[in-house]
């Protein structure tokens, strides 16, 4: 079985992002960027699945700016067998970006589909469930268990109100939660092996996928500060203060 | 103007979040509630009951009784289309189905709106809530989820009327399979008035009984960093941040753990913030009101103790 896994190049993790000043974007010029810690995990699962003899092929696939061949190169120093960039220097919607997939997967006919569950910087959690929507394809979200028996999976996915099972004929998409795995380091000698893996380019247009503007952004803000707090010395002053000052405790 | 709202209900009850959609789109004039499942009077006359409700639409198949996605979609797609603005909510319910919908209306979606400025204008966090953007949506039928936190309920003292709408018949489906619940008698972290959360200090899931005893006092909910969470200390629907429960609490209590970027994302709104932490350089001290650098287990029990 095939199986594809989108991925995307965000702003690392632990870096803490500022808005610009005219207030138009979020300034991401030379700040650390890195594979979408949600799609490293649907990556090192996918390869999971290779490794266990369940899926054959495992096919990364990136929609971005040049830069973003780095990233498909991490997912294939990770395990993954060959990359697709999708190349465009526009900023595009979830729905986009769900119908640049779907056209690609039409080429590909992936048996399984695995992606994060939101990117982390726009964290809309929209792209894997738009996917299953355009191709007719079921879904399972938020998955921290993954199955496969034949021609079905079985996933187990992280609720509100705790955790629920589902099974899925196959084809289907999987987007996945935290819990799903730990994501393993690129080796040395995998980092260069992946230097070598096939990496194809194509645009939207050979694709047949239209940019339709959907959103206009007015602002972006920073978020309004909380007042400086202060240091109690003891439990019981900050009993006091919470009762008399805060007022939120009797 | 006309709003559809997707209901969420569980064992016979309509959520209190429900009630909080209800209220943010009244702004967006008439306002419909759709409550669907395989078994939904009872839930469709709590929404008739609820303050700015104009009608219930109620939804009713067997194919609905666990309320999976690929099941519903297309009935509200149908539904959809008579509708200016769709809303659900930001929870795992909202997030699963609604984005499922709007590409099938070949619309865009705003996930996790805190604020609607206008019928077409919304702000949403990005960026773990380091951002606020605000955007304008160009679709004729704006989809939204909301963040529940971030509005406060509507009233009851309605009396909308009821009326059934037509099941479409899926074109593919997903098994249900189980679920494992947890029992907890406290009350729900998204809807609590006070959330006391531990993280990687509380060292293991035995100590985390002093945080369920502080908790208790309060008669609050607990909560949990993703350390802890991961190390097995509690289950993983109880962690807050990003990727986990928003809460917008009256207190929040963070024991033991430093306040990571994605932690602050899913509590920094909430009105007061307590941190109690032996690391005088941890980052949550910088949005807390009240800090205490101490060990928490000293404090945390005389805390609980001097509560009383």
């Amino acid at each position: 079985m095939k199986v594809l896994v989108p991925v995307k190049r965000v702003v690392d993790a632990n870096v803490k992002v500022r808005v610009n000043a005219d207030e138009s974007a979020v300034d991401t010029a030379n700040l650390k960027m890195a594979i979408n810690p949600f799609c490293e995990i649907a990556v090192e699962e996918a390869v999971r699945l290779k490794e266990a003899g369940v899926a054959d092929e495992v096919v990364v696939v990136s929609i971005g700016s040049k830069n973003s061949q780095e990233q498909l190169r991490t997912a294939m120093a990770l395990g993954a067998d060959r990359g697709i960039l999708v190349e465009t220097d526009e900023s595009l919607s979830p729905l986009t970006i769900a119908k640049a997939l779907k056209a690609v997967n039409d080429k590909e006919q992936a048996q399984l589909v695995i992606l994060g569950k939101q990117s982390i910087d726009g964290d809309n959690n929209q792209t894997g469930q738009m996917l299953a929507a355009l191709a007719g394809l079921a879904q399972a979200t938020f998955a921290s268990k993954l199955e496969v028996n034949g021609d079905s999976i079985t996933v187990t996915r992280e609720v509100d109100l705790g955790s629920q099972t589902v099974t899925l004929p196959l084809p289907a998409v999987v987007t996945t939660d935290l819990r799903l795995n730990e994501p393993r380091y690129a080796k040395l000698p995998n980092i260069m092996k992946a230097k070598r893996k096939p990496l194809d380019t194509t645009t939207l247009d050979e694709l047949g996928v239209a940019i339709k503007q959907h959103q206009q952004v007015i602002s972006v803000k920073a978020p309004g500060q909380r007042q400086a707090g202060i240091m109690v010395e003891s439990v019981s002053e900050l009993v006091e203060k919470l009762r008399n000052e805060a007022k939120v405790i009797a | 103007m006309k709003t559809l709202i997707i209901a969420e209900h569980v064992n016979g009850e309509l959520k209190a979040d429900t009630a909080k959609a209800i209220a943010a789109a009244q702004p967006l004039g008439e306002c419909h509630v759709l409550v669907a499942g395989a078994n939904v009077s009872e839930v469709a006359s709590q929404a008739a009951a609820i303050s700015g409700v104009s009608k219930v639409l109620t939804l009713e198949d067997s194919q609905l009784e666990h309320q999976l996605v690929e099941a519903l979609t297309d009935s509200i797609v149908a539904l959809g289309q008579g509708y200016t603005h769709l809303v659900g909510l930001a929870s795992s319910f909202g997030k699963d189905l609604m984005p499922r919908v709007a590409a099938l209306l070949d619309v865009a979606q705003v996930s996790d709106v805190i604020s609607i400025e206008s019928d077409d204008t919304f702000v949403h966090p990005i960026y773990a809530g380091n951002a606020l953007e605000t955007v304008k949506s160009l679709d004729d039928i704006k989809v939204l989820t909301l963040r529940a936190s971030a509005f406060d309920a509507a009233a009851k003292g309605g009396s909308a009327e009821i009326e059934a709408v037509s099941f479409v018949t899926p074109s593919v489906t997903s098994q249900y399979v189980g679920e494992q619940v947890s029992e907890s008698e406290r009350p729900e972290l998204g809807n609590a008035a006070v959330v006391v959360s531990g993280g990687r200090g509380l060292g293991s899931a035995d100590n985390f009984a002093i945080i369920e005893a502080l908790a208790d006092k309060l008669g609050g909910a607990v909560g949990a960093s993703r350390a802890a969470v991961d190390a097995g200390f509690v289950a993983n629907e109880l962690q807050v941040g990003q990727t986990g429960k928003i809460v917008a609490p009256e207190l929040y209590i963070a024991v033991g753990l430093s306040g990571a970027i994605q932690h602050l994302a899913g509590m920094k709104d909430s009105k007061v913030i307590v941190a109690i932490n032996k690391d005088p350089e941890a980052p949550i001290f910088q949005v807390a009101d009240y800090g205490l650098e101490a060990d928490l287990f000293d404090a945390v029990p005389e805390l609980t103790k001097l509560l009383n």
